[in-house]
This record gives C-alpha cells, sequence and structure tokens, in this order.
C-alpha cells in the first residue's frame, strides 16, 4: 500500500488544530508556529499531489478505500482527478497564506493579524481547511457532506468572533443560516439517490463513482437535480441565492476572507459540479438553460453592483459573486470548453480573490479603513502590495499572460458554442471589471494620500510579502504557462464529458 | 426452575440493587461532609455492573424469560447500557449539587429509577410494563421535588407528580382494554391477536391513543410536553439532564417495542398518526424554544424538538419491508444513544457554570470561553452536536433518522425536519454567541474562572469524548443499535 497521502493531507490540519489547543493560551507565537508548520506540511504534500498525478492515466487517482459503516455503505473513499487536484493545491496554498496574513506582529499602529485568542483562531480555521480538503477529495457522498458541514460551521464562530465588528454577528449568522439551508436541500436529494441506487442495482453504497451508474430515469433527475445543485451554488455564491457571500466577506477578518472567497466557494461550486452535474447528467441537460440564466445574471449584476461599491471588501466580494458566475456560466455550458474554463476559474479566481483581501487586510489594518474614498497614496509606502494588486487586477479583467485570460476564454468560447447572446452579454462584466478594478487602482494606490493617514501607515511585513508573492507567481506561472494546468483539467473534463456524453 | 439464563436476564438489575442496598449500608456511617461520596460510590459502582454485565450478561437469541414478563435480547440490552451510562454520569454530576449530593437518598433514588428503566426495556408483558414505568417515576417525582426549601423544585416535583399520575393512568386504562379486547397482556401474543380484521380500526386506533397518552408524556412529544419546561427548570439540574435523557429513552424503548411488536397489525395507521405527531412535535418544541431566556428552559424546548427527530426513525416502520423499517428502528437508537451523550453533557456544563456563579440564564454566559476555554470547547461540542453538525455525534444521527424517514417514503416529514433543523441552527448558535463573542460587563474575564470540580471534570471530559466518538467512528454504535433493532422482528 503507498503512502496515504490524501488522508495525511485531510487530517493533518485537524491534528494541528488539537495540538493548536493543547498549548497554553499565552503562548501566542507556539499556536502560530505550529499553523505554520502544519500549513507548510499541507502545501508541500498537495503540491507534491498536483505534480505527481499522472495525467496520461487520468482518472480518479492516489486512491485510498476504508470501510467506515458497511452496513450503510459509507466509507472513507478518497482519491483525486483532474479537476480536484488543482482545488486541493489551491486549499494548500490559501492555507499557507493565510496562517502568513493572521501572524499579527506586536506593533502598537497596526492592528494587524489576530491577536485576540490566535490559538482558538488557528484551531478553528484549521478545522475549517480539514474540512475543505476532505470534501475535495471524498469520492463518498456521505463522506463529502460529512466534511462539507466541518468545513462550513466554524465560519459562524470565525467571523462572529474576531470579525468586523459592526456588521459580524449580522453576517455570521446570516451566512451560516443561507449554507445550512443550502446543504440540507442537497442531502434529501442526496439521499433519495441513495435509495433509488439501492432499488435499481441493489447495492447499498454512498461511493459517487458506483452511483456514475446507478441508472437514474429521466423524470427522476428532472426533479431532484435543482435542489442538489442550487443547494450546493448556494455556497458557490450563485444568484439569487449570493446575498450572504459579500457580508460574510466585509464581516471575516482577512485570512477568513481569504478562505471563505478563495476556497469555500468553490468548495461550493466543486460539489455543485461533482454530485449535481456528474451524477444527475441528464437532469443537467434539462436544467442547464437556467443556471445559465442564473449565471449569466450573476455575472454582469455581480460586476455592477461591485462598480458602485465604496467599501473595498464588499467590492470585491461582489466581484467574486461576478467571477464565481463564470464558474457556473462554464459548468452550465455542459461542453468542453466550458467545463474546463470553470475549473481554471476556480483555481484561477480562488489565489486571485485571495490576494485581493489580504492586500485589503494589509491597509485596513493600518488606515483603519476600507472607503476608497478616504484613501490614497498605498503606492508610496507600500510599493510591494500595490503591485501585487496590480497583477490580482490584471488576473480579474482578463488579461493575457495572466491566469484570468486562460481560465475566462474558454468559458466564453464555450458559451458561445451554447448560445452567443449569453456570451455578449457576459462579456459586458469585462468592461464593468476593468472599470472598477482600474479605478480602485487609481484612487487607493496612486491618489493622493489624504492628510490624516500621513505618518501612520508602515509598509507590509515579510511575511506578508512572503503570501502576496507566493500568490501572484501561481497566477502569472498558468498565465505564461497554460500546460502547468490547462491538460490536468482536461483529463478530469473528459470524465465529466463521458457521464454527459449518454444523452 | 431457576436457570442461568433468567438470571443473566435480571443480572445488571440485580447489580443495580445490590448497589442501592450498599448505599442504603454505607451512607449513615460516613460523616456529613463526606457523604458526597456516595456518588463515587455509585458511579463507580454502576461502571462495576456495566463491566460484570457485559461479560456475564450478553443476550444470545431473543428469549422469553421469568414466565413471560421479561424478554431478554439485544434490544434491551443495548437500552440497559445506555440507562447504566447515563446514570452513572448523573451520579457524578450529583456530587456536587449542594443541596442534593450530600444525602445518599438522592443517589437510592437515582438507582431506583435505574432499575425501573431497565425493565422497561426488557417488559415483554403490559403488567410488568406498567410497574417498570411507576418504578421508574416515582423515584423521579421525588428527585424533582428534592430541594424541598426550593419553591420552583417543589413546584416541578409537584407539577409532574400530577401529569405524570394522569398520563399513566389513561395509559392502565388502554391496557386494560388491550386486554379486555384480545384476552392477552404478552406483547409479543399480541402481534397476532391485535390486528385488523379481528378489531375495529377506531376501537384499536382509540386504544393506542389511550396509551399513547403515557408514553407521549415520558418521551415529551406535544401535546404531552407541558410539564418539561417547568420540571426541567425546577428540578436540580443533573436530575433535569437525566429526565430529559435517559428516562425519554426508555419511553422510546417502550414504544418501539409496543408499536413494532404488538402493534404491528395497525402499522399503517399509527405510522401515519405518528408522523403528524413527529412534524408538530419538532416545530412547536423549535419555535418555542427560540425566544427562551433560560437556559435549562432552552434545553428543555430542544429536547421536546429532539423527541420529534426521533420519532421520524419510529414512524420509517412500514410492514411492507422488513429490512427497510429496520434501518428506522436502529436510527432511532443510534439517534438516542447521541442524544444521551450531548445532552448529558449540556446539562452537565449548566450545572458545573451555575454551581461556580449561580446563574442560568442565557446572557450570564456572556465570556464564558474567556473564563474557561475548556468549559466552552465542550460547550460547543455539546450545542453543535444539537444542532447536528458534524464531526459530533447529532450529525451522523440526524442524517441516519432522515435517511430511514426517506426510504420510508416520508419525504415531506424529512423536510419538516430539515426547516426545523434550521430554526435550531439559529437558537444554538445564539447561545454559542454568548459564550464566545459576548464579554463580562465591566469585568476581565481572567479574574472569574470557572474552576470544575474532579466528578465534574471525569463525567464531562468522559461525555466530550463520547460525543466525538459517536460523531466520528460510528459504525460499532450504528452495528450495536442495528443488532438491538434487529430484535424487534
Amino acid at each position: 500500500m503507498n503512502f496515504p497521502v490524501l488522508s495525511v493531507i485531510t487530517f493533518t490540519p485537524m491534528v494541528a488544530a488539537l495540538i493548536i489547543l493543547m498549548l497554553p493560551a499565552q503562548r501566542k507565537n507556539e499556536a502560530r508556529g505550529v499553523a505554520l508548520a502544519a500549513a507548510t506540511f499541507a502545501l508541500i504534500l498537495s503540491f507534491w499531489v498536483y505534480l505527481t498525478y499522472d495525467q496520461s492515466a487520468a482518472g480518479y487517482q492516489f486512491i485510498e478505500k476504508y470501510n467506515w459503516l458497511p452496513a450503510l455503505g459509507i466509507s472513507l473513499h478518497f482519491g483525486v482527478d483532474g479537476i480536484s487536484a488543482p482545488l486541493v493545491l489551491l486549499t494548500g496554498v490559501v492555507m499557507f497564506t493565510g496562517v502568513l496574513i493572521s501572524w499579527g506582529d506586536d506593533d502598537k499602529h497596526v492592528m494587524a493579524g489576530i491577536q485576540d485568542r490566535p490559538r482558538e483562531f488557528f484551531a478553528f480555521l484549521f478545522l475549517l481547511a480539514g474540512g475543505v480538503f476532505g470534501v475535495f477529495v471524498s469520492l463518498d457522498l456521505f463522506m463529502l457532506f460529512f466534511f462539507y458541514e466541518i468545513a462550513v460551521f466554524p465560519m459562524y464562530l470565525l467571523i462572529a468572533i474576531w470579525g468586523w465588528i459592526q456588521t459580524r454577528e449580522y453576517a455570521a449568522m446570516k451566512l451560516t443560516l443561507y449554507l445550512f439551508i443550502g446543504s440540507v436541500v442537497s442531502l434529501v436529494g442526496v439521499l433519495a439517490m441513495y435509495w433509488l441506487q439501492y432499488k435499481n442495482t441493489g447495492v447499498l453504497s454512498f461511493d459517487m463513482i458506483l452511483m456514475e451508474n446507478a441508472g437514474f430515469s429521466q423524470t427522476f433527475q428532472n426533479i431532484w437535480f435543482l435542489p442538489v445543485f442550487l443547494g450546493f451554488a448556494v455556497l458557490g455564491g450563485i444568484w439569487p441565492f449570493h446575498n450572504w457571500s459579500p457580508d460574510g466577506h466585509v464581516a471575516a477578518p482577512t485570512a477568513v476572507s481569504m478562505f471563505h472567497a478563495g476556497v469555500l466557494m468553490k468548495l461550493g461550486a466543486f460539489a455543485a459540479l461533482r454530485v449535481g452535474i456528474m451524477l444527475l447528467p441528464q437532469g443537467a441537460h434539462t436544467w442547464s438553460w437556467l443556471i445559465m440564466l442564473f449565471a449569466g445574471v450573476a455575472v454582469v449584476y455581480g460586476a455592477y453592483i461591485a462598480f458602485v461599491q465604496e467599501d473595498m471588501k464588499y467590492m470585491i466580494g461582489f466581484s467574486s459573486v461576478s467571477h464565481m458566475g463564470l464558474v457556473m456560466l462554464g459548468m452550465s455550458t455542459l461542453n468542453r470548453n466550458g467545463i474546463m474554463g470553470a475549473g481554471i476559474q476556480m483555481f484561477s479566481h480562488g489565489v486571485m480573490t485571495a490576494l485581493f483581501f489580504a492586500i485589503t487586510g494589509m491597509i485596513y489594518d493600518r488606515s483603519h479603513t476600507r472607503q476608497i474614498p478616504e484613501l490614497g497614496g498605498m503606492s508610496k509606502i507600500m510599493p510591494f502590495a500595490t503591485i501585487g494588486f496590480i497583477i490580482g487586477g490584471l488576473v480579474s479583467m482578463g488579461m493575457p499572460f495572466f491566469s484570468g485570460f486562460v481560465a475566462e476564454f474558454p468559458i466564453f468560447m464555450g458559451v458561445w458554442e451554447v448560445q452567443w447572446l449569453v456570451a455578449v452579454i457576459a462579456s459586458i462584466s469585462i468592461v464593468i471589471t476593468a472599470a472598477y478594478i482600474m479605478r480602485n487602482i487609481r484612487q487607493v494606490f496612486f491618489g493622493a494620500m489624504p492628510e490624516k493617514l500621513e505618518g501612520h501607515i508602515t509598509d507590509v511585513t515579510v511575511l506578508d510579502k512572503v503570501a502576496i508573492t507566493t500568490l501572484c507567481l501561481f497566477m502569472i506561472v498558468i498565465g505564461l504557462f497554460p500546460s502547468f494546468m490547462v491538460p490536468l483539467i482536461e483529463t478530469g473534463v473528459e470524465n465529466v464529458l463521458r457521464l454527459l456524453g449518454g444523452s | 426452575m431457576f436457570t442461568s439464563t433468567m438470571f443473566a436476564s435480571i443480572l445488571p438489575e440485580v447489580l443495580i440493587l445490590v448497589l442501592g442496598m450498599l448505599v442504603l449500608i454505607v451512607e449513615p456511617f460516613w460523616k456529613e461532609e463526606k457523604r458526597r461520596n456516595v456518588g463515587w460510590l455509585t458511579a463507580g459502582g454502576l461502571f462495576v455492573a456495566m463491566i460484570i454485565s457485559l461479560l456475564f450478561g450478553q443476550p444470545g437469541e431473543p428469549t422469553s424469560t421469568l414466565g413471560g414478563m421479561i424478554r431478554f435480547d439485544w434490544l434491551g440490552f443495548f437500552f440497559k447500557m445506555l440507562f447504566m451510562f447515563a446514570a452513572a454520569a448523573t451520579a457524578l454530576l450529583l456530587m456536587d449539587n449542594d443541596k442534593v449530593g450530600h444525602r445518599g437518598e438522592a443517589y437510592l433514588l437515582l438507582l431506583a429509577s435505574l432499575l425501573g428503566m431497565n425493565l422497561m426495556a426488557v417488559s415483554s408483558d403490559l403488567v410488568m410494563l406498567y410497574l417498570a414505568i411507576e418504578t421508574t417515576s416515582i423515584p423521579l417525582y421525588i428527585l424533582s421535588g428534592f430541594m424541598l426549601n426550593d419553591e420552583k423544585s417543589t413546584e416541578a416535583g409537584f407539577k409532574y407528580l400530577l401529569f405524570g399520575a394522569l398520563t399513566s393512568t389513561i395509559m392502565l386504562y388502554g391496557f386494560s382494554l388491550v386486554f379486555g379486547f384480545t384476552g392477552t397482556t404478552n406483547l409479543y401474543q399480541l402481534t397476532d391477536m391485535f390486528k385488523t380484521g379481528d378489531l375495529p380500526l377506531v376501537t384499536a386506533l382509540g386504544t393506542m391513543a389511550l396509551i399513547l397518552v403515557g408514553l407521549g408524556f415520558k418521551v415529551s412529544i406535544v401535546p404531552f410536553h407541558f410539564w418539561a419546561p417547568d420540571v426541567y427548570e425546577g428540578a436540580p439540574t443533573p436530575v433535569a439532564g437525566f429526565l430529559s435523557t435517559a428516562s425519554k429513552a426508555a419511553g422510546f424503548a417502550v414504544l418501539l417495542r409496543l408499536f413494532f411488536v404488538a402493534f404491528s397489525g395497525f402499522a399503517v395507521s399509527w405510522t401515519a398518526v405518528l408522523a403528524v405527531l413527529a412534524a408538530i412535535t419538532m416545530t412547536v418544541g423549535n419555535l418555542l424554544a427560540l425566544p427562551q431566556t433560560n437556559i435549562k428552559r432552552l434545553l428543555a424546548f430542544s429536547s421536546v424538538a429532539h423527541a420529534g427527530y426521533a420519532m421520524i426513525g419510529v414512524v420509517a416502520y412500514s410492514k411492507a419491508h422488513q429490512e427497510w423499517s429496520q434501518l428506522g428502528a436502529a436510527s432511532v437508537i443510534f439517534y438516542l444513544a447521541a442524544y444521551i451523550a450531548t445532552n448529558l453533557l449540556a446539562f452537565g456544563i449548566v450545572m458545573a457554570f451555575s454551581k461556580v456563579t449561580g446563574l442560568e440564564d442565557v446572557k450570564d454566559y456572556s465570556g464564558m470561553s474567556r473564563r474557561s476555554p475548556w468549559l466552552g470547547l465542550m460547550m460547543l461540542a455539546a450545542f453543535l452536536s444539537l444542532t447536528g453538525m458534524p464531526p459530533f455525534g447529532g450529525f451522523v444521527a440526524k442524517v441516519f433518522v432522515f435517511a430511514a424517514g426517506v426510504q420510508a417514503g416520508y419525504v415531506w416529514l424529512v423536510i419538516v425536519g430539515i426547516l426545523n433543523s434550521i430554526i435550531g441552527v439559529y437558537y444554538y448558535l445564539n447561545v454559542l454567541k454568548y459564550v464566545y463573542l459576548y464579554r463580562m460587563p465591566n469585568q476581565d474575564e481572567e479574574n472569574h474562572p470557572i474552576p470544575l470540580t474532579r466528578p465534574y471534570a471525569i463525567a464531562l471530559v468522559v461525555l466530550a469524548v463520547g460525543v466525538i466518538l459517536i460523531g466520528t467512528v460510528f459504525a460499532p454504535w450504528f452495528s450495536w443499535s442495528n443488532a438491538a433493532a434487529l430484535n424487534l422482528f
């Protein structure tokens, strides 16, 4: 038996969370140290999985299977394919940079990082991270759900305790209720699938690979596709169920915003693809027009709302809605280009938005405001962060040579194949995105610095720079060398198309 | 002839009786200030009794012993172990309750009621069943009103007594009707005699309704739940915990055996009735829990709601598909196991907290996680488990119950259950908000720690680990529940 790398990745954060909790409360730096060590370890392992995934063999790899409850067909079944391997890597990257950002130094002027109870903060954050890893690698529906819920509830505490004091209670509760409602709606669908499979094939199992061949009837798929897909897609921020997301972003502390937008929303999109589209493909064919409609609205509407925001975090929050709309739009095409673009966009947007939130957090920690008109001139004091933000902005706008282009171009091609009008309308969002990103860069980084900020602003720390560099590196590498990611995702898309092709 | 099977079938009860007498004998010899050690004796004794029963008292094939009064099977055995575990934890939690824990009678009453519960789980005869239920109830009436100088406690004891006496007489009337119609009191003979064709449907439903009043009171389903909040609020906290867990589970044990075995002939009718009751119970329990400000009342309504969730598994009984119904029964038993650990943990924390602070309102929990991080974490575990979040027991239990419901075709009921879980998220998280987010007004929390005495520390840690184990390594618990459920058919 090979080294069980996926379960090690999944349980590393959880074990680290336990170790951190065992430390005495006043040993803040030890808690941070353990967190960083675990995050680095998980990043290295997930990178290793990404690089050693055998593209010629394709399919599910690094498979581990342990019977957990044979009586009901529940097993701890892990494996990654071309779509989930990049997401595992993404989680590793965001986790690593998230810890760096939250380190918190004891500077009087800078309220950076997490000063209050870092022990509990990192423990909850890592519990969440373990849940996220678990969802991406689970091939068992029950376990997918198990980890999905683990990934959701720490958000409540993370936002409610360490969030922005003005909206945190409201936003945390709103987010939790939205996500919980979404997940339980999908749960009913999943249970229905489970029993129908048993009726059809006589196999009692939550195994998703088996469920792909369960022979669900057309009517069944038509009925259950929407609850299952939309239930998960709530976490993906699909319009009209996106409302929790910007509020949550704004209220969350920096590292949690990074996790939330960078990884958690991918969790919803990924689960919607894996469970909704892959297990109920005929339902997907029936309802793809509706998903395309919702996603199309999300793309344009999200971008437009982002454009009129004055609060930087709200702006990025709504831009996430817009970009995740592109992911959903790609999925709704049900063709090769669209789904492949969606796969790349998930990674690209995850890294980009994590970078945005990280830099916004750095600015807020120093200036204590996120209002774009109240900021200015940051480029003189924090040039490093400025460059990072510009790179992120270029990715966001879909500039060639950056990962955003590699992702968005196939999506629009895929949409054009299905319905050219949607592609035209959705492409308006690119213009709007360019407008708000450039406005933001000009005002915040290059405008004149307001007098009251003069003298209070310090440069970002070394750890922050490491985080920014790591995130930028991925966006540039994928932009310059699409072959770093595209062929890998293609192998995963192949499998999705095989399942969709039957009708 | 008294055979070894007969003895094995009541081995735990014999041991409990011996332990009770030991408590009576030993207690007067201890000085006043050392009396709380009776709690160690009770908990330790129960632990030993569990081990002995597990070693020598395991049932084989289901058999009827002691003149058909007792059914010796896994269903009863699994419930017995649950009750004894719950009673041991309760004994530990009682020890440092100043008004109760220093009096040996409290532990004796606890054991007496435990004895009744054990017999409830194994009775296979209506006469035996009634006696067992009364043996359970009467000591609990006394325990609820144990704090004589406390008005609320007295009120709780008296209220519990009045409600209990009323409902149990109604149930007894139902029993007598069953006997009148069929001429037998044995549950397993009733299977063949109490069925459509022999009996008009209206008569049968009426009789079952009378019996349901008594059982509904025990498991506190709506509309027989009125006593719960007042009694939980007034009774000594560990007793309230015991009432809301073991006593409720005992009610479910009887419910399963009565309805799955004796009344299986009318399954189509009573599943429909119970489905409606389950839906109402969940909804009323959760909605009334929303505005509560006292944590014990909140837990009381939440325990009403949880009776409703567990009931989904009972409803999932369908005569046509035996293996399906088996999952329903197994999920109920699993649910109860998870719920017992979770709710005892919750009540234990409430007890530990109010012992130090003397306060029981939700808002008094402000800053608790700063005052005692570990107690805060345990509170987190208990409340998230009640919410139904992994990796705690409540999540798996809920999924199993819902799975059984979907399987039996009760999708609407599962949807009601899910809507209710969402209401639950709101008020459970609201409590955690006080624990984790709010600060003590004008105080530095560091100066107000919440020290745990040793019995609390042991009981709470065991329960918290139990909640997490049930929620992660659920295979063994499920196979035991399944083995127990199998004995119903």
